[in-house]
């Protein structure tokens, strides 16, 4: 029995790859939007968070 | 706003930094002296000490590393910034005390249990289950404590740092419970649910993600909260650092079937893997040049700084070892790095690069002003930093030397087509490289040892401060949003949203790649010739697990003519699907035993597990003397095979009720065998189920072959 290409028996395994890509370039699509509407006063009122602690 | 104080307390941030000392220390004397017993196997001690074999030391010194050192280092970091980033005290004292003795208390039971042969058998994932379920509740203890803080803060803005400490948690939480599946079958023995190409699939996801979300995520919190601190100048781009964050934890959770490139787990997870690897490669160099861009105009402090000095080279080895990583996920090069001294090095460059450096910049920085003093010695502390960057140098090269010197002499044929080199040729060729490597560690360790004087003298002459007053406003009610600021900022004020958002992320990869594992189960063509293992050799390979040959020995021919060549017919998913856990290593200090069964005769074994030496010549393997005095728990059999039964491994019905009648008529067989051989040994002695195991070793797939 040839086992090498046993997943080939799930249907449109195919699929997954593709899935993964898409889910991937959306996602940093969005987080690249958020990023660039930053307000840039908060931004900088965040950045330096670690700065004033006293 | 009328404002209102409160204190930061010091002393745990102080109690986790003397824990992260003192098991660095141990930690790395552990590895230290595993170093050594490759390249001199009297250390084993094995006629003195049978717990003591690289087997089960490699184990404690891997653990103590990630969870003991690195473990407190993290919560280091935690206990002193989230509450000052926060503006609020720590939520519960008591939790937390609760967390740092639970934490503690569990790194020694895994130290004691390892060593005296309890374990699970899955890298980076040996401690038995009652050990399993208490790192779940004080990692539970610990996130109470951290989003109570969280809940109870001054702060609106979480700073980035926090949200690396939640995903990290999260994703933690989520990879230890789904990897800890297992059936007991004994207080401190118990079975993975998973088995074969399944269970190493969620091993790999577990185990690459225990680098990722352990060793990688919450030290980047560390940099983005330490860096700017000791720079004194906020972080290069914050922008950069969101990017960072969603990317990295996206992306990380899908990379790791690239631990198990030419294995038998499907093609297509195999090249997810590749290509998610390589992907990984831009957020990690995003983070890297956010870290070293942070000291644009501050470099010159970097040459009287030793902690920016530090986290200097600590970010670079970040940079360096997430290039290699993508690297080594190509196949054509993995070909060459997997099995080898190369995965050694690179694990190296992130453990002692990144994670100890890391750890020691933000030590000397912490410390003295927890002791409200300075340093005691700037100069020991910069030659600490020499001696660790030339150790950790001295420690990697020999290895990359090693794998390619073992690689090609592997792969060498003659012309006639024979393997050029005998397994035993290139592991003495490689020995000096291991000397080497040990000499690399030694400096590092002396290193450390100069940080602990240091560190003990600065503490003496400052005087601890257990509280520091603050004040803050407390966090309105009503939080007007700022113009232009739209919903992206919304989720940087709601922790629990981040938290939830963290899980998602990091959930779709484990989906998409572990479910199909779930379908492989029924897709896995039964190779009709592979049985479940008789009870002696089930007996016998939990004998293998407890020694930790899985250390040495991979059990996984890849389908290479140089491996075929040497060890038999490249390894099929359909053999491994009664293997509770799996055993295909990921290293070859020693040769593969996927197909050694029947390769030698019972006898050679015998001698050979006696005194490797005396078989093979100059061996370095340790000798099992107490395996041919201890005898086989035979009132164990009746439930190890109730477990697998359980799980699906087709023992008829009642079998339990005389599995030991077999297994003392497979015993007395061999025992027969070895007889001829002028053996006199009891068939009760553990060697016997040993052997047993060792000669079952890929043999089933023969079966058939000679069935065609």
């Amino acid at each position: 029995m040839k086992v090498a290409n046993y997943l080939s028996t799930i249907d449109g395994v195919a699929i997954y790859p593709v899935i993964s890509l898409v889910l991937f370039v959306t996602f940093f699509g969005l987080v690249t939007l958020w990023i660039l509407r930053m307000n840039s006063k908060e931004l900088e009122h965040i950045e330096r968070l670690p700065l004033d602690d006293k | 706003m009328q404002l209102e104080k409160f204190t930061y307390d010091n002393r745990l941030p102080k109690l986790f930094a003397y824990a992260t000392i003192f098991w660095g220390l141990v930690g790395m004397l552990m590895g230290l002296i595993a170093a050594l017993q490759l390249a001199f196997p009297v250390l084993n001690f094995s006629e003195l000490l049978p717990n003591f074999a690289f087997g089960r030391l490699r184990p404690v010194h891997t653990n103590a590393v990630i969870f003991a050192f690195v473990g407190n280092g993290i919560f280091t970091a935690v206990y002193y910034s989230i509450p000052r980033l926060l503006k609020t005290p720590m939520w519960s004292e008591k939790l937390g005390r609760i967390h740092f003795w639970g934490w503690q208390l569990i790194i020694v039971s895994a130290a004691v249990t390892l060593l005296l042969g309890f374990t699970q058998g899955k890298e980076y994932a040996e401690l038995e289950w009652p050990i399993d379920i208490a790192i779940t509740l004080i990692w539970v203890v610990f996130g109470i404590n951290m989003f109570g803080t969280i809940f109870t803060r001054r702060e609106r803005h979480l700073y980035v740092a926090i949200w690396f400490f939640i995903g990290s948690w999260v994703t933690v939480a989520m990879l230890h419970i789904v990897n800890a599946f297992v059936v007991p079958v004994g207080l401190f023995k118990s079975y993975s649910v998973y088995a074969g190409v399944q269970d190493a699939l969620v091993q790999w996801w577990y185990g690459h993600n225990a680098v990722a979300f352990f060793l990688t995520t919450p030290y980047l919190g560390l940099m983005y909260y330490f860096l700017p601190k000791a720079a004194e100048r906020p972080i290069y781009s914050y922008r950069l650092s969101i990017i960072h964050f969603w990317s990295l934890i996206f992306l990380y959770i899908w990379a790791g079937p690239h631990h198990l490139l030419y294995t038998a787990v499907p093609d297509w997870a195999q090249s997810l893997g590749t290509v998610f690897s390589i992907m990984l490669l831009l957020p990690s160099w995003g983070g890297m040049l956010n870290g070293l861009f942070t000291l644009r105009g501050a470099w010159d402090k970097v040459r009287e700084d030793p902690v920016l000095k530090f986290f200097v080279v600590g970010v670079t080895c970040y940079g360096m070892s997430t290039f290699e990583g993508p690297m080594m996920s190509l196949k054509n090069v993995n070909a060459i790095s997997h099995y080898s001294d190369w995965t050694v090095a690179h694990v190296h460059i992130g453990a002692l690069g990144w994670n100890g450096f890391l750890t020691f910049g933000m030590l000397y920085w912490l410390l003295p002003r927890l002791f409200n003093t300075k340093l005691f010695s700037t100069k020991l502390a910069n030659t600490h930093f020499w001696l660790g960057t030339l150790g950790i140098i001295i420690y990697a090269i020999p290895m990359y030397m090693a794998a390619f010197r073992s690689y090609f002499m592997m792969k060498s044929f003659t012309p006639e087509g024979q393997l050029e080199y005998q397994f035993m040729d290139v592991v003495n060729a490689t020995i000096p490289f291991y000397i080497l490597r040990a000499l690399g560690g030694a400096l590092y360790l002396g290193g450390l040892i100069m940080m602990i004087y240091n560190v003990y003298k600065t503490t003496k002459q400052g005087e601890f401060v257990e509280t520091e007053e603050a004040e803050a406003a407390p966090l309105p009610k009503i939080y007007n949003t700022p113009k232009n600021s739209l919903w992206h900022s919304f989720i940087e004020r709601k922790p629990l949203l981040l938290l939830v958002l963290s899980l998602l992320v990091v959930s779709i990869g484990g989906i998409i790649e572990l479910i199909p594992t779930y379908l492989v189960k029924s897709n896995v063509p039964t190779i009709s010739s592979v049985q479940p293992y008789t009870p002696l050799e089930l007996q016998g390979r939990d004998i293998y697990i407890r020694e930790g040959c899985y250390n040495c020995h991979s059990q996984q021919i890849r389908p290479f003519r140089y491996e075929v060549a040497r060890y038999g017919e490249y390894s099929k998913a359909g053999e491994f699907v009664y293997d509770h856990p799996y055993q295909w290593g990921s290293k070859r200090t020693g040769p593969d035993l996927a197909r050694v069964g029947g390769k030698y005769p019972d006898s050679w074994h015998f001698f050979h597990m006696l005194k490797p030496s005396d078989i093979v010549e100059k061996s370095i393997m340790p000798s099992y003397p107490f395996l041919f005095e201890k005898e086989v728990n035979l009132g164990t059999t009746k439930s190890k095979i109730h477990a697998m039964r359980k799980m699906g491994v087709p023992y008829p019905n009642n079998y339990e009720d005389i599995a030991n009648d077999d297994l003392m008529k497979q015993a007395d067989q061999i025992v027969e065998n070895l007889k001829t051989a002028e053996i006199e040994i009891d068939a009760k002695k553990e060697i016997v189920a040993l052997i047993a195991y060792l000669q079952r070793l890929g043999k089933d797939i023969k079966v058939e072959t000679a069935q065609k």
